[in-house]
């Protein structure tokens, strides 16, 4: 690291860079120290006779003024945001490690020695982080043009990868965490929960936010992937994984059903139709009692199995079968790791579609119907192929649901099922797989949280139940998400295919479509 | 005079009536091929109604299109075609179709008839690269296996990709807009806008090329670059250029053919220099002392 520091010296171009940000690492700790001069290092305090006593507090300006001009000469001379974040890690950790040797009253040797040479690291990876940026900024250009393979920036990359990876370690971590009894609600109620609204809101992003079609009634096809489940391993014994496919076929099947009359239409009078065939399908689920056993609903559909393998305490299950002990965990963990498999499929056709002419032209519907059809493309083919595929994928998230739950009535596919995953597509913005994600993760996971929130009750008593009160955080939260944030969490848009330089689109320009 | 000898495009007795309102009545008119030919007239002449009937943008009320795309069409062949039911048919002198028939996107792709609008219409949203590729869909489409052979990312496809992007590159390299190749659409100034969308409409390698007001809003510089670019087109590409514009330093510059038109019908028709001069154009356009004469002879 230090090899790498020297030897960018010797470039006059790096010189000139090095002196620049020394001026701006001067400027900002000049600045800091004066605006937090009034503010930290004097400090009024009423003494026990109630006078007002000035404390001065020099080593906290120090030590403010040291970080902010750090960080600052880190950001400045680094040109990569990941190469950034990193570096500023880096010199906070080694900022701390200083901190704790001059301030710590006993010794805290193993703590200053792991933060200081956890800080030299990343500062080190910080800067071959942004060395690679530089070395492969003249060897590209043999490439003639480039995909955008990802979807993001390098920093937006790490999250991903890092998110990937969180959802990958999710449960064993809980499991070894808080063992099978204990993880069970964190496996089941989070992890399997947000990741199937993670796969709907995925699916509906194809409809409403890649092609800009306002579908008010896709709990529809999410409706209609569960009871095919349902009914054809109730009635038939067909196995879970025969029904998968054929639950998304009939889904699909039904999205072209439903779009061929009504993609004509367009704004407000598609979402109207779209909602009232959200609704005619929960009322022919309720009304339709010899074939659905109406509001009852389909008890006892056969649970998931390991391949073949069921998740029972016998001899032939699972436990016994890899020579384990039995715990309903076993199931959990699996449905965990399906139902990540199923959305990352979603995610990973999702990402290559962008990339392919029926994603691009899904684009350009939303953007300008009028002009795609001047270009020779077939809107209306179009138009179907992204309901078609939006409700496929909500087929397989049905048929998911209902092997999880091993009970399906039509409750569970009301009106306002549709109105959240929308809310998700809409607050991550609409188009970006990350920020659906983020909004999935933070409407299912934070409304699962706010039953946790118990000792909430010793500030408002016994009778105050938080959960009660979610729909209040949730509109406070949509208020000011539309105040701030109109355009959603991620509000630009990555291109599908550059050819020097990919630049984020601003979401100003991108249109939201026309229905 | 190749829009006698050699018609691109023949226009019969074309009306497009909105309600009571005759936007477009008993219109006839050819378009040569390899022509530059301009349809002109004061504003609420019926021009914009016009292209949008070529467009299939309008189902017209009545008449008939027929669009020779390789040779000759003869007249025979023309009326064999009108009196079945089909839209297009293969004659010996090569493709004929009959484009009221024909739903719009149909027109763009298998007529090979591209147009522009008033109002810009690009994807705003969509880089200018990106822009220029959608163009394309249709033989990326075809390339793609209809996306399951591009899902799964063969060598066809991408080579078929690689291609669309040279095409791109060339047409930007053509306007000079290469170096924005990956800036937002929106982002562009007005002029290049402009440009970029009459070379989006190139990349669905068209015949017939349909502008409508290209010149708008662009200043003298500019409207030299395009008439440039409009020239390069056509003797480069062998694409036809039908045009609607209101700047006359343009139409007199480049036109071949000029057909005027005035409340829905043509007064006149020629060349250029025949059309400057022709009363009834100046009547149109300035009106002339003794403005009810020229009225009656409308009515």
């Amino acid at each position: 690291m230090s090899d790498a520091a020297v030897s960018d010296a010797v470039s006059p171009q790096t010189q000139s860079r090095f002196i620049t940000a020394l001026r701006d690492t001067a400027f900002v700790g000049l600045l800091t120290a004066g605006l937090c001069f009034p503010l930290i290092a004097l400090r009024a305090e009423a003494d026990m006779n109630n006078h007002l006593e000035l404390q001065q507090r020099w080593s906290w300006l120090v030590a403010a003024t040291i970080a902010m001009a750090a960080s600052r000469f880190i950001t400045s001379i680094f040109d990569r945001l990941a190469a950034r974040i990193v570096g500023v890690i880096g010199v906070w950790l080694i900022l701390f490690a200083g901190g704790t040797a001059y301030y710590a009253t006993n010794s805290h040797g193993g703590v200053i020695a792991g933060c200081a040479v956890a800080g030299l690291i990343s500062i080190g990876l910080a800067a071959v982080l942004n060395r690679s940026n530089v070395d492969a900024g003249p060897a590209e250009p043999t490439r003639f043009y480039r995909l955008d393979t990802s979807g993001g920036s390098i920093a937006g990359n790490l999250i991903s990868i890092a998110a990937l990876g969180c959802a990958i370690a999710f449960p064993l971590v809980m499991l070894a965490w808080l063992g099978p009894q204990g993880s069970l609600k964190w496996i089941n109620n989070y992890g399997v929960q947000i990741l199937i609204y993670v796969m709907l809101g995925w699916g509906l992003n194809i409809v409403v936010g890649l092609a800009g079609l306002l579908d008010l009634g896709y709990v529809a096809f999410y409706a209609v992937g569960c009871y095919a489940y349902a009914l054809l391993a109730t009635k038939f014994g067909l196995s879970f994984w025969l029904c998968l496919p054929l639950a998304g076929i009939l889904a699909a099947f039904w999205g072209i059903l439903l779009g061929f009359p009504v993609l004509r239409l367009r704004g407000d009078y598609l979402a109207i139709v779209t909602l009232a065939f959200g609704e005619i399908i929960n009322i022919v689920l309720t009304n339709w009692v010899d074939l659905t056993n109406g509001d009852a609903g389909i008890p006892s559909i056969p649970r998931i199995t390991f391949f073949g393998l069921p998740f029972t305490a016998s001899d032939d299950g699972f436990a016994a079968w890899f020579g384990i002990e039995f715990s309903p965990i076993h199931r959990n963990i699996f449905l965990f790791y399906l139902i990540l498999t199923l959305a990352l499929i979603t995610n990973f056709v999702t990402l290559r579609l962008r990339r392919l002419p029926i994603g691009r032209a899904w684009e350009a519907l939303r953007e300008d119907e009028i002009a795609c059809r001047s270009l020779g493309i077939n809107t209306t083919n179009t138009k179907l192929t992204a309901f078609a595929l939006g409700a496929m994928f909500g087929g397989f998230a049905g048929a998911f649901f209902a092997v999880r739950q091993g009970f399906v009535n039509p409750n569970s596919f009301t009106f306002s099922e549709s109105a959240a995953i929308l809310a998700m597509v809409v607050l991550g913005g609409m188009g970006s797989q990350i920020g659906v994600a983020l909004a999935a993760a933070v409407m299912i996971g934070g409304t699962e949280l706010l039953r946790e929130l118990d000792f909430l009750k010793v500030l408002f008593g016994e009778a105050f139940d938080p959960s009660q009160y979610r729909m209040l955080i949730f509109g406070f939260g949509m208020v000011a998400m539309m105040i701030w944030k109109p355009r959603g969490l991620v509000s630009t848009r990555a291109p599908s295919i550059f050819l020097k330089q990919r630049k984020a689109i601003a979401g100003a320009l991108v249109k939201e479509g026309h229905g | 005079m190749r829009w006698l000898s050699d018609p691109l495009l023949t226009v019969d007795h074309l009306s497009m009536h909105f309600g009571g309102i005759r936007a477009v009545s008993d219109l006839s008119f050819t378009v040569g091929r390899q022509d530059i030919t301009a349809l002109i007239g004061p504003n609420g002449a019926g021009k914009t109604t016009v292209f949008n009937c070529i467009t299939g943008f309008y189902k017209p009320t009545s008449g008939r299109l027929a669009f020779a795309r390789e040779g000759l069409a003869g007249h025979a062949d023309v009326e064999t075609i009108t009196r079945s039911a089909k839209r297009h048919a293969r004659m010996a002198s090569g493709d004929i179709y009959l484009l009221e028939r024909m739903p719009d996107f149909q027109i763009a792709r298998r007529a090979k008839v591209a147009r522009t609008f008033q109002n810009i219409r690009l994807f705003s949203g969509m880089t200018v690269l990106e822009n220029l590729i959608v163009a394309q869909h249709n033989v990326l489409m075809r390339a793609s296996g209809f996306t399951m052979l591009g899902l799964l990312g063969l060598p066809p496809y991408r080579a078929r990709e690689r291609q669309a992007v040279e095409t791109a590159t060339y047409w930007l390299d053509r306007i000079g807009l290469l170096s924005r190749a990956d800036d937002p659409a929106g982002d562009l100034p007005y002029g290049d806008q402009r440009r970029l969308e009459i070379v989006r409409a190139m990349c669905t390698d068209p015949v017939l090329l349909c502008l409508d007001e290209p010149a708008a809003g662009l200043n003298p510089r500019e409207s030299g670059e395009l008439t440039t670019l409009l020239r390069n087109i056509r003797d480069d590409h062998g694409t036809s250029v039908l045009l609607i514009e209101h700047d006359m330093s343009v139409v007199m510059n480049i036109s071949d053919h000029v057909i005027v038109l005035d409340h829905g019908v043509k007064i006149s028709d020629g060349a250029s220099a025949a059309v400057r001069d022709d009363p009834n154009v100046i009547a149109a356009y300035l009106g002339v002392p003794g403005d009810d004469d020229v009225t009656e002879q409308r009515a």
